[in-house]
């Protein structure tokens, strides 16, 4: 494999973090644990390929899974902000909630515990698995360019500034008029319906959606966010980083370099040792997981 | 707050979550054009209706009971210990080491406690890291714990594959000394169901930690860090070894728990036998209000429940459960501050 092939492979796996990371950001800075992008992903994945299944065209499964992602976003939003649940809790339920409910409607949909049929997708016939085909997908153009569009949001606007008010001083934020609660129920479902995407690209790619498909990428994601300490451009260079990790690590395979459970703990492993702060330390939003306390 | 409120607002949330969960699965039930009762007839009768489902459920209760146990003991300490899965699969997984260790013919009762800390040790290992990570860098324990998960199964995984699997499998060989006996060996009705004598274990655990919390300085110290840490820091309480202490011991009993997989039911380790115990425990110490009695009785909860998806999985999907789930941990958290608001505005209108 030469240089451009493990460039083209790193961002074929680095797409689904990209957008994921990108809108746990949001989530993040605006107070909000972001626990709950793994189920954002396999709710949007689902909804990608029911979607590109019935409508025959993977446009319709991108917005059913803006859509669905943005509702399981919605209800964490709500269950945190509006009726104050502690944060951790309602992310892991809502995980659990979006297992449960793609295991059954894949059963009441497609009659089938494991798989979707086949589903249309993005790419072109015959373009391979390079640069090409990922041009040709308009989702990699969002994960790429989302980034720093994301990063001119959250500094160079209005909107990213009133982000980042009520993550790290809410009371400050609403004393001089900022509607808290509006902009987090915002931020949170913005990164629900942008984390959605990341899974649309997962199925679609794969032309169909599979039982737990999104196998831990939202925490992955989420430990790029605090490996990139939160901000959206350190955070894409996480996801790079970690993709590039697995790329050489599928290169290894049959080698015996490196057994292939150690590359797989990476991204954790450096994680914590940020959150740690054994090499400069990693600190969160202020207020992040306060939703409750106030 | 009188006994009796405090009940109140500990009993009131798992019944709103029961009478949701029950609505929706009313719901889920009605779209896959079934009976909502004869679905639940048939679930109740597949889990507390003959000697092997309930057999079933004991099995998968007292795992959950461990698991559950843990994440309360944490929470108690105002600690959230989402590594339990991680601390499950370690416990077992040293067990099954120590397993292969032992020479056949070793009487139970002389293995037993040689398991016991083998299992106690992997789990509180796990869960010592993050807890020296949070009292000595202030490193998040939810965030930790959830990375060491990963961390841990990858390692597991490892050793298994790499070192001690019977080839083609991802199982350890089994262990020779020390099984524990089935209740099917026991009482002829559990035949061909997993309980086994673990579930003895579960009850004394349950009962360690009722009386270690309640009735020892160091459970009180404990709860005192978890009401309010400021406080007990003031009052002369150590924090910092509180709580790498509270997550050392949370990892130590989701470890014992892999004995009922390892000892009591397999008799090896294997890959993926923790999977999702983690995520449950966490819901039966919610349901259960991180008290031991509560636990036991919302970890049965949860295993009917799981073996209950199997019993009905004839006319509706076992999934179905997964969502039913899902829904009482939400219902459960949404619902704890809103009965506390209630009830409090309630007691406030009627004192005045």
């Amino acid at each position: 494999m030469n240089a451009v092939d493990f460039l083209a492979q790193t961002l074929r796996i680095a797409v689904p973090y990209l957008l994921a990371a990108g809108g746990g950001v949001l989530s993040e800075r605006a107070g909000l644990i972001g626990l709950s992008l793994e189920g954002y992903m396999l709710g949007g994945a689902f909804c990608a390929a029911v979607g590109s299944y019935y409508a025959g065209a993977p446009w319709i499964g991108v917005v059913a899974a803006i859509v669905g992602g943005g509702l399981l976003a919605l209800l964490y939003a709500v269950s945190a902000i509006r009726y104050k649940a502690d944060q951790v809790v309602v992310g892991i339920a809502i995980n659990l909630l979006a297992i449960g409910l793609t295991r059954f409607f894949l059963r009441l949909i497609f009659d089938s515990s494991s798989n979707s049929p086949r589903v249309p997708g993005f790419d072109l016939k015959g373009s391979g698995t390079g640069f090409l085909a990922l041009a040709h997908n308009p989702l990699v153009w969002i994960g790429v360019v989302g980034i720093p569009v994301i990063a001119w949001v959250l500094y160079r606007t209005p909107f990213g500034l009133r982000v980042r008010a009520v993550g790290e001083h809410p009371a400050a934020a609403a004393s001089v008029g900022v509607p808290v609660v509006r902009v987090r129920y915002i931020a949170v479902v913005l990164s629900g319906m942008i984390a959605g995407l990341g899974g649309a690209y997962l199925s679609l790619d794969q032309h169909q959606f599979t039982d737990g498909m999104t196998a831990g990428r939202g925490f992955i994601a989420l430990a790029a966010i605090i490996f990139g300490r939160w901000d959206p451009m350190r955070a894409g260079l996480a996801c790079l980083l970690f993709a590039a990790a697995e790329t050489l690590q599928i290169q290894l395979q049959g080698t015996q370099a490196i057994p292939s459970q150690f590359v797989e703990m990476i991204p954790y492993v450096l994680t914590i040792i940020a959150l740690a702060g054994i090499v400069g330390r990693a600190r969160p939003p202020a207020a992040l997981g306060r939703t409750t306390s106030e | 707050m009188s006994r009796r409120a405090a009940i109140e607002e500990a009993l009131l949330p798992p019944l709103v979550a029961l009478l949701l969960a029950a609505v929706v699965g009313d719901a889920l039930i009605l779209s896959f054009g079934q009976s909502p009762g004869a679905v639940y007839k048939l679930l109740l009768e597949g889990t507390w209706g003959n000697a092997y489902g309930f057999g079933q459920v004991l099995y998968k209760a007292t795992t959950l009971v461990f698991t559950g146990l843990a994440v309360g003991l944490g929470l108690r300490a105002g600690l959230f210990n989402i590594g339990a899965e991680s601390q499950l699969a370690a416990g077992g997984f040293c067990a099954a080491l120590v397993g292969l260790l032992l020479p056949a013919g070793i009487p139970a009762l002389l293995c037993l406690p040689l398991y016991l800390l083998a299992a106690a040790l992997g789990g509180g290992v796990v869960g010592a890291i993050p807890g020296v990570l949070k009292a000595r860098f202030g490193a998040h324990e939810v965030i930790v714990t959830i990375m060491l998960n990963f961390i841990v199964l990858a390692l597991l995984n490892y050793l298994t594959s790499a070192r001690v699997h019977v080839p083609d499998t991802l199982h350890t060989p089994e262990i020779k000394s020390g099984a524990l006996p089935r209740l099917g060996d026991m009482f002829a009705p559990f035949h061909g169901s997993a309980a086994n004598v673990t579930i003895l274990l579960a009850v004394v655990a349950a009962v360690a930690l009722g009386w270690y919390l309640f009735r020892t300085r160091s459970g009180f110290e404990l709860r005192a860090v978890g009401l309010q840490a400021r406080a007990a820091e003031y009052a002369g309480v150590n924090v910092a070894s509180v709580t790498w202490r509270a997550l050392a011991l949370s990892g130590a009993i989701a470890g014992i728990g892999g004995l009922n997989y390892v000892l009591g039911y397999k008799h090896y380790y294997e890959e993926g036998f923790a999977t999702g115990a983690g995520f449950l425990g966490i819901a039966v110490a919610l349901v259960g209000r991180n008290h031991p009695v509560g636990i036991v009785i919302a970890a049965l909860l949860f295993a009917t429940l799981s073996q209950g998806g199997l019993a009905v999985n004839a006319i509706v999907p076992k999934q179905m459960v997964d969502v039913l789930q899902a829904v009482v941990i939400l219902a459960v958290a949404v619902s704890v501050p809103e009965v506390r608001r209630l009830l409090s505005g309630a007691r406030r209108r009627s004192d005045a």
